[in-house]
């Protein structure tokens, strides 16, 4: 990149099913706050440019970057909004640091999902109005169309698939963060009731309150603001076709081109050696396996199999998702990708407790803006 | 130069009524239940209870109506509830001749903000002026809430049913 640039603050609150004791705004404050005490920074004087990802469907209001600046301290300051994925916003905040015009970014992502009375028919309404909602199915069906063609295409088990929520749900139990940690086996997931077959109630991730606040800062004023800044080495984001009728099902061809991008500019060229773990979408189960291969940690067809024999369990070789990922810790809305940007950055810095992975010195987020798209975003951190 | 002219027709909205034009229609079924959180959810409690709440900034010493948990000009934490009049005073109004879902309105809708007696300076809230002629309206009027009877009040803003001139 033609500038440095590093996450020198970050912030987050909520992060549980429920969360009627604070209003969005007061959400936000609390994530800022703590966003910017961490950075050293006064936001009303520091910070150059804003960032916000939100989606007005999700938040119930028209226009709702109008309601974001009180609670970031972003009053009369430059704010954009971004509908789209967590890292999208990031990449947004980032390019705004690369025009050399600013020199301090922030980033928020927010989910007040519980308040939304309506999820699944929101979630209906981003599906095509001519081709596909007057069939009336419910957008899982999309995940579980799609995971049963990876299944058949990779010749990767259910077993492999529920192994995923078993790991991510069990690396929750070590995050203070994580609302979904738990001890539940492969069986568990296997018998749990078909949400849209071959997937399951458990290998969808459940929803959670929430807000992500980082603070970024180029090369300089990083260096000056912190001891440990978490550089961003690349960053990359792809959008796929639309069209159900003719999307290649098997392969997340959105990541693998968002990750290629993202590894351009990190200048990586052998992702599986020169990164030391990974957090992924995994929205739903297999989504982290076909992630994995599209970003190509592991070979095409063999995620399943590597989750199963624990290469990417806490103490593997190749930790992923050991936040617990979304699975875990509850899909954020839009700032779920963001959340996955977090435990890159507490690992890079040795915050992570319990779950602290060995030398963790280089790790990747990806996230996935969820059915029925094909929007994709990764970043490369490291210390 | 030379003129293209195309065969046309005109539509009319029969034509989409009948089925003689082809088209997609869908309504959003988007509901919302938004968490009031500390400050909203004791502005309310204050509206039922038919008192105006504010809170102030320690750091700028602003009464801030409505209340909220932070001071945007400071970033600062808020810290005390302040109990504030029901009167105040008109900052801006308009005459509105159209009802939200566009009906036009003989007589009309006055829309104001009301700065609020205790609160600071430019701190108002927005209501709807009553019991006054449209003609008399005048920016720096002097206001005060016509409040609902206590079993009609429910936590909300139209707990006031509107300002009207102050007697002073």
């Amino acid at each position: 990149m033609i500038r440095d640039v590093a996450i020198v603050g970050a912030g987050w609150s909520g992060f549980r099913s429920v969360t009627p004791e604070l209003s969005h705004k007061e959400l936000m404050y609390d994530a800022a706050v703590r966003a910017y005490e961490d950075a050293g920074i006064d936001p009303r004087r520091d910070v150059d440019t804003f960032v916000t990802v939100g989606e007005d469907y999700h938040e119930g209001i028209s226009i709702f970057d109008e309601y974001v600046p009180d609670q970031l301290g972003a009053v009369q300051r430059p704010v954009q909004s971004i509908a789209g994925e967590g890292i999208q916003g990031l990449a947004s905040a980032v390019m705004q640091i690369l025009t050399g015009r600013f020199d301090i970014a922030v980033v928020e992502g927010h989910s007040k999902a519980s308040n939304i009375m309506t999820l699944p028919h929101v979630l209906a309404f981003a599906m095509d109005p001519v081709f596909n909602r007057p069939l009336a199915v419910h957008p899982y069906a999309i995940a579980g169309m799609e995971m049963l063609r990876y299944l058949s295409e990779t010749a990767t088990t259910p077993e492999e698939c529920a192994a995923v929520v078993a790991k991510n749900r069990s690396n929750a139990l070590f995050n203070p963060l994580a609302g979904y940690g738990a001890s539940i086996s492969i069986d568990d997931v296997l018998i749990a009731e078909p949400i849209a077959e071959p997937l399951s109630r458990l290998e969808c991730a459940g929803h959670s309150d929430g807000s992500v606040v980082f603070v970024l800062a180029a090369g300089e004023s990083a260096r000056v603001l912190s001891d440990h800044p978490i550089w961003i080495r690349g960053i990359g984001w792809a959008n796929d076709t639309f069209w159900l009728e003719s999307r290649p099902w098997g392969d997340a061809r959105y990541a693998r081109a968002a990750g290629e991008m993202a590894f351009r500019t990190a200048g990586i060229r052998s992702p599986s050696k020169e990164i030391d773990f990974a957090e992924v979408d995994d929205t739903f189960a297999y989504k982290e396996l076909q992630h994995l291969e599209a970003l190509g940690f592991c070979s095409w067809g063999t995620a399943g199999e590597w989750t199963l024999e624990g290469g990417t369990a806490l103490g593997g070789e190749f930790p992923v998702n050991p936040s617990g990922g979304a699975l875990g810790e509850g899909h954020l809305l839009d700032a779920t990708g963001l959340a996955r940007v977090l435990e890159v950055v507490l690992q890079l810095r040795g915050q992570a407790g319990q779950r602290q992975i060995d030398a963790a010195e280089v790790g990747l987020a990806f996230g996935w803006r969820g059915v029925p798209t094909t929007a994709g975003a990764a970043v490369v951190l490291s210390n | 130069m030379e003129e293209f002219v195309y065969d046309s027709v005109y539509l009319s909205s029969d034509d989409f009524r009948e089925g003689r034009v082809l088209f997609e229609m869908w309504e959003p079924n988007a509901r919302y239940a938004w968490d009031a959180g500390v400050a909203i959810s004791r502005y309310l409690q204050g509206l039922k209870a038919a008192k105006l709440i504010g809170r102030s900034c320690p750091d700028c010493s602003r009464v801030l109506v409505p209340p909220r948990m932070f001071c945007e000009s400071c970033f600062y934490p808020t810290d005390k509830w302040v109990t504030l009049r029901d009167t105040g005073t008109v900052l801006t109004f308009s005459r509105c001749y159209i009802t939200w879902d566009l009906i036009q309105l003989e007589e009309p809708q006055m829309p104001a903000v009301i700065e609020i007696d205790g609160a600071s300076s430019g701190m108002g809230i927005m209501h709807m002026l009553g019991e006054v002629d449209p003609e008399a309206l005048a920016i720096g009027m002097r206001v005060r809430a016509v409040w609902k009877p206590p079993d009609e009040r429910s936590g909300s803003i139209t707990d006031i049913a509107y300002f009207r001139p102050l007697e002073e």
